[in-house]
């Protein structure tokens, strides 16, 4: 397999094997490393295990009964998959965008520090100015400033996709997992999220699932192909979308599959 | 969607290679109207050149179009940024042709000369050497690409020993100096012409291999 050589990962996993309720292996076995304040998209045909392996990250999948995990994730030097890992802390830690916002109907104000109060965090100024710095951070701030106190379901669909950034990033994640964040919205809103995805490097390490091939080329540092439960190949984003290593790898973004 | 882009890359391998086809010709076409003295032949060179011309601009057009359209990525994308550059080449390589049969009119106009060295040597080598690289085009050979860039020292080594020859006539008889630069120059236009040949050769290696080749790679 073509790999990529990460030093001091923020997100190292080892021979990572995922089995669905039944047995059904979608992970064979995945050797990754993520570096630190980049994006690595990870592109591939539907089931591929992309969305899967995403959800490794965050512990998503325990939500789903019978399924089981076999490997390491190893997220800032733990194990997420130890015994004794505080499943609330590393939700913290690793923030989730979906595919489809999902807010809150609650108010703006209320969305954006949902975890800090679940966190228990009370100080109001304290949660004013994170208010503030999230919606600056998510390039919303300037759309919403005006009403935070009103219902986040009167965003558009874009807005709504920021605010949930905006949510993820107010408890200050280390990672943020994007799965297909912008398959939802218009394209002038889809630039604006990606544009965010720029921005949001500087202090995020971003791994993003996404089925537009371009959108990966845009906005990532890294990509990774998968293809059917394997890391088929992990490269540089500019050197996989011009000079793919592999075979299967050039015939899925040229659109040759199968 | 792969369907489509399929189509479009077939069109324009068929229409480079149209302009290929029609490029040698002319080479050929001016060299032997050179050779022979054959004027009439020249002017069929010149006024045959817009042909190439707009052949170039469809091509481009058509190359823009895919980019803009189909937003290819790896060999698809390599292939029409050669393509690109290819078509660049290959319209060079006309206007050259075009020069070789400007030179044939200005030597009609000179007192006879013997030329120092041997064009339709030189010319046949250039010749080789642009239908050597278009083939490696077709086929997709990078083995056949590869020798024609190893061609072009032998063309370039010619020139080199063309230089000294004029040179040295130049010395012996100022009086035939008009003549001498003009065979001096369809020396250094076939010699351009090696080159052209060259980046089309080393375009071929890029669009199969991914490698860049020119100026012996990245150091």
């Amino acid at each position: 397999m073509a790999k990529l050589e990460i030093e001091n990962p923020i997100v190292q996993v080892n021979n990572l094997k995922f089995y669905y309720p039944g047995n059904a292996r979608a992970l064979h076995g995945i050797d990754i490393a993520f570096p630190e304040k980049q994006v690595t998209a990870l592109i591939g045909p539907s089931g591929c295990g992309k969305s899967t392996l995403l959800r490794c990250f965050n512990r998503m999948n325990d939500l789903i009964d019978g399924c089981r995990v076999e490997g390491d994730v190893i997220i800032d030097g733990e194990n997420i998959y130890n015994r004794n890992t505080d499943i609330i802390e590393l939700r913290r830690k690793v923030g989730m965008v979906f595919q489809k916002s999902n807010p809150f109907p609650k108010s703006i104000y209320e969305n954006v520090i949902y975890g800090l109060r679940i966190a228990g965090e009370k100080d109001r100024s304290l949660l004013d100015e994170r208010v503030e710095t999230s919606l600056k951070g998510a390039a919303l701030w300037d759309e919403v400033k005006e009403r935070l106190h009103e219902s986040a379901l009167g965003l558009s669909g874009g807005q709504m996709q920021r605010l949930c950034i905006a949510r993820a990033i107010a408890v200050n994640p280390k990672v943020i997992l994007m799965d297909e964040p912008c398959s939802a919205l218009d394209p002038k809103s889809t630039a604006r999220v990606e544009d965010l995805i720029g921005e949001l490097r500087e202090d995020f390490t971003i791994i993003i699932v996404t089925h537009n091939m371009q959108q990966a080329a845009r906005v990532s540092d890294n990509t990774a192909f998968l293809f059917e439960g394997n890391l088929i190949e992990y490269g540089l984003t500019d050197q996989l979308f011009v000079k793919p290593r592999n075979k299967q790898t050039e015939d899925y973004i040229t659109g040759r599959f199968g | 969607m792969a369907v489509l882009l399929e189509h479009e890359l077939t069109d324009l391998k068929k229409k480079i290679l149209e302009l290929g086809a029609a490029v040698e010709g002319r080479v050929k076409q001016a060299v032997q109207a050179l050779v022979t003295g054959d004027c009439q032949l020249a002017e069929r060179v010149k006024t045959g050149d817009s042909e190439i011309d707009n052949l170039e601009i469809e091509l481009e057009e058509e190359c823009l179009k895919i980019l803009a359209l189909h937003q290819p990525v790896a060999s698809d994308l390599r292939f029409i940024v050669s393509i690109l550059k290819i078509n660049n080449d290959l319209e060079r390589v006309a206007d050259f042709a075009v020069n070789l049969a400007e030179r044939t009119f200005d030597l009609d106009k000179e007192m006879p000369i013997e030329c120092p060295y041997d064009i339709a040597r030189m010319g046949e080598l250039v010749e080789r050497m642009l239908k050597m690289a278009l083939d490696s085009l077709v086929e997709q050979d990078t083995v056949l690409a590869r020798e024609t860039v190893e061609m072009d020292n032998e063309v370039d080594t010619m020139h080199r020993e063309n230089f000294a020859k004029i040179k040295e006539a130049i010395r012996s008889d100022l009086k035939r100096l008009d003549g001498l630069v003009y065979y001096l120059s369809i020396s250094r236009y076939l010699e351009r012409m090696g080159d052209l040949a060259t980046n089309v050769a080393e375009d071929v290696v890029y669009q199969v291999d991914g490698e860049i080749i020119r100026h012996g790679g990245i150091q």
